[in-house]
């Protein structure tokens, strides 16, 4: 899809020397804001090439432990995009969607990282422009907060376990 | 202890096994397991987390003189209710026992330091790590019992296979192999379910809980559609909801990440669902006291998210 081109996994990793560039994995329903983001790409928006988009069938098939390897594996935002209220294809995907972020964020704060680092939104298939906009605003709050700290909690933990036995 | 509960038959044990090392029943000492040849020992079942330096070589000590090795119990295979102390770390919670609880007398500051030299010569404790971690963390594990405590039932099934293996030459399970079941909770417990949504969370406190109705129908936490069977659900039997002390089940890697999707999926949805704002969301999930200390009771270190992290910004508003 246009929105990718130029985006290979190798692009999401820093760009410059030194300074931080934000991986953002972007869950996109296939019924809304795929075909959303897809208007996006066609429609030539500009916008950061920080994220890396997964197709889902719909936004409640992101299994929170999706969310959860996403930021284990280094990720430094998470965006879940799904159909407006109302819109669901499965009739109220959605709607589960939108406890399980409201509990994922909670979750996410008692193990110490920003629940802003999750974020929900809702992208309809018409909606490039809003696709473009989230990707933006996101990124560049993603950028302000700075590096996912379990990346360095993890080096860390492995200097400290270290230390040498009797 | 849990091993003692199978009662009689540990008689049998005895019959089919010389027992190397178990600090709470035989005086054998390390040095004497030290002394022992590799793999002499044909069976360790290894229980508690990894928590410092001594246990760690323990486990690497039992791993090198034993033939099978087993996580046995919640602790050893997930880290246990020990592993919730991953929310803090090594100096926040000496800090705390020493310096800050309301008992605390501690003018100096004094912490236990791993060495001493005293005139005595060089005394040393074992290290104690930041992070809690499970038995698979460090050594190589041949199979995991789960349960706190692992179920008579898994013990003597465990212990039949294996004397059958040492007397009659029969297959081991596979490495790796869990005993347990394959199936969830559920699958196990007696009760019924009728809808699938509920409005609201309760304490079991705060109702009479129907002792034939599923726990979570009637608005209880309970972690059986996240949780592997095998223990017969023996606490629904006796009217308490699961806590999820068998950990997750084969397909899942997180069981907080499990429960937290089933429990956000039986909220009901309402007439007006389009009107409601994302505030209003947070508000009906906030019924859900602590999610990390509910979901993950026993699997903390054994979670995607091992433990607690900390930003290093601000969190901006």
């Amino acid at each position: 899809m246009s929105t990718q081109q130029g985006t290979s996994p190798a692009a999401v990793t820093a760009t410059t020397e030194g300074q931080f560039e934000p991986k953002i994995i972007a869950f996109c329903c296939n019924w809304c804001s795929y075909a959303g983001a897809d208007l996006a790409g066609v429609s030539r928006l500009q916008m950061p090439t920080n994220f890396l988009v997964l197709r889902a069938m719909c936004s409640a098939r992101v299994d929170p432990e999706f969310v959860l390897r996403a930021f284990a594996k280094g990720a430094d935002g998470v965006l879940v995009l799904g159909c407006h209220p109302a819109d669901c294809h499965y009739i109220g995907g959605n709607y589960r969607t939108r406890r399980r972020i409201a509990l994922l964020k909670m979750l996410l704060e008692q193990y110490g990282l920003d629940p802003d680092r999750l974020h929900l939104e809702w992208v309809s298939a018409s909606e490039g422009v809003k696709f473009q906009s989230t990707i933006k605003d996101f990124t560049e709050k993603i950028r302000e907060m700075g590096p996912n700290p379990l990346k360095e909690a993890e080096e860390e933990s492995a200097r400290v376990q270290g230390e040498p036995h009797h | 202890m849990a091993l003692l509960d199978i009662d009689e038959k540990i008689l049998g044990v005895a019959a089919i096994a010389d027992i190397a090392f178990w600090p709470i029943a035989v005086d054998t000492k390390l040095k004497d397991v030290e002394a022992m040849p590799d793999k002499s020992i044909t069976l360790t079942l290894y229980n508690g987390a990894i928590r410092n330096s001594e246990n760690e070589h323990v486990a690497k000590l039992l791993r090198q003189k034993s033939a099978l090795v087993v996580a046995f119990g919640s602790c050893a295979c997930f880290g246990g209710i020990p592993g919730l102390a991953n929310v803090t770390n090594k100096k926040d919670l000496q800090d705390y026992v020493y310096n800050k609880t309301f008992t605390s007398v501690n003018p100096q500051g004094t912490i236990p330091q791993p060495k001493w030299d005293g005139p005595e010569g060089e005394l040393t404790l074992p290290v104690m790590y930041d992070t809690v971690l499970t038995l698979e963390d460090v050594i190589d594990v041949d199979y995991f019992m789960p349960g706190c405590p692992p179920t008579t039932d898994q013990i003597n099934g465990f212990l039949d296979v294996v004397t059958k293996h040492l007397t009659e030459g029969a297959a081991l399970p596979p490495k790796g192999a869990v005993i347990a079941s394959q199936k969830t909770l559920c699958d196990e417990c007696g009760r019924t379910k009728e809808v699938t949504t509920i409005d609201k969370i309760v304490m079991p406190y705060e109702i009479k809980i129907d002792p034939k109705k599923c726990m979570l129908e009637q608005g209880i936490i309970c972690l059986g559609p996240a949780t592997r069977a095998g223990c017969g659900a023996k606490c629904l039997e006796g009217n308490q909801p699961c806590r999820g002390c068998f950990g997750p089940t084969a397909e899942v890697l997180d069981q907080g990440g499990s429960m937290l999707s089933a429990l956000a999926s039986i909220f009901k949805t309402a007439d007006n669902e389009t009107q409601l704002s994302e505030d209003e969301i947070l508000e009906l999930m906030t019924q859900i006291k602590d999610p990390l200390g509910t979901f993950y009771a026993f699997t903390m270190p054994k979670s995607i998210i091992k433990r607690k992290v900390k930003e290093k910004k601000a969190v901006t508003q």
